[in-house]
């Protein structure tokens, strides 16, 4: 019962710190709203009892994209000028009910298989092994290392001053 | 009613259109970013759903987030470089102005 308020109250919050991302005209405070907006939803992976992945979110998300988001908004100016829509809003909008309408009538008329089992609680242990452990997925970490490697060397080529 | 597997993906749904509006409608670029990320998330809150409710005891989903995160991260620092050098060269980060490519 805990849960199901928690993630009634989560919900809405996210929801509205998402609406406020689109709908503020302020550049600065859209991207404040973003981090709200990341912090809620590391909330919710912890009602989906993924504990890691709630810490990630926050050190990745909340640590890292925000702080890159907000100074990339200090370096341009743009931000006196707002976050205008452009001329196609109005089918932009038509679009994305159309996309929530479709996507949420699918949902609901599908019939999902829903196990009974309880979920692994605490989960690292169990993320490290299918990660690193045999059988696991230890080839796509690697290629996640190579890609790293390949966005460090890119922002850096693409960033420096000729 | 209890909370499920449906309010979840419902909710996935919406910040994915919130996201998707965004990214059609805005001129400012570090917004329409910002509009992605968003979307990233919504699809992130879908994988997790499904991993809790469909397959609690295997985690996939939760091992497929966390590849979702490692190519976000690239994608936002790369997408911010690449604004950041647009801006420096033409002094501007609206979408509609950056036309040299246009035909």
């Amino acid at each position: 019962m805990a849960l199901d308020i928690l993630f009634w109250l989560l919900a809405t919050v996210s929801v509205g710190a998402a609406l406020a991302v689109v709908l503020l005209r302020d550049v600065f405070r859209a991207a404040l709203s973003l981090v709200l907006c990341f912090l809620v939803v590391a909330g919710i992976y912890i009602t989906l009892s993924a504990d890691f992945l709630a810490a990630v979110q926050v050190l990745i998300y909340v640590g890292g994209i925000a702080i890159l988001i907000v100074l990339a908004i200090m370096f341009t100016r743009d931000i006196q000028r707002g976050s205008p829509a452009n001329r196609l809003r109005i089918p932009a909008f038509i679009m994305a009910i159309l996309c929530f309408g479709v996507i949420s009538f699918a949902l609901v008329n599908t019939p999902w298989q829903i196990s009974t089992l309880s979920p692994t609680i605490p989960t690292t242990p169990a993320l490290a092994d299918k990660l690193l452990g045999k059988g696991g997925f230890i080839l796509p970490v690697e290629i996640a290392a190579a890609l790293l490697l390949a966005v460090l060397l890119g922002a850096i080529a693409l960033m420096r001053e000729k | 009613m209890s909370v499920g597997l449906e309010h979840y993906l419902i909710l996935s749904a919406a910040l994915f259109s919130i996201g998707f509006y965004g990214a059609l409608a805005k001129k400012n670029a570090i917004i329409i970013l910002m509009c992605i990320e968003l979307m990233i998330n919504a699809v992130n809150i879908a994988m997790a759903a499904f991993s809790r409710y469909s397959v609690p005891v295997l985690l996939t989903g939760q091992v497929f987030i966390i590849f979702i995160i490692v190519v976000a991260a690239a994608e936002v620092a790369v997408g911010l470089a690449i604004i950041m050098n647009i801006y420096r060269s033409r002094e501007t980060t609206e979408t509609d102005k950056i036309d040299l490519m246009k035909w």
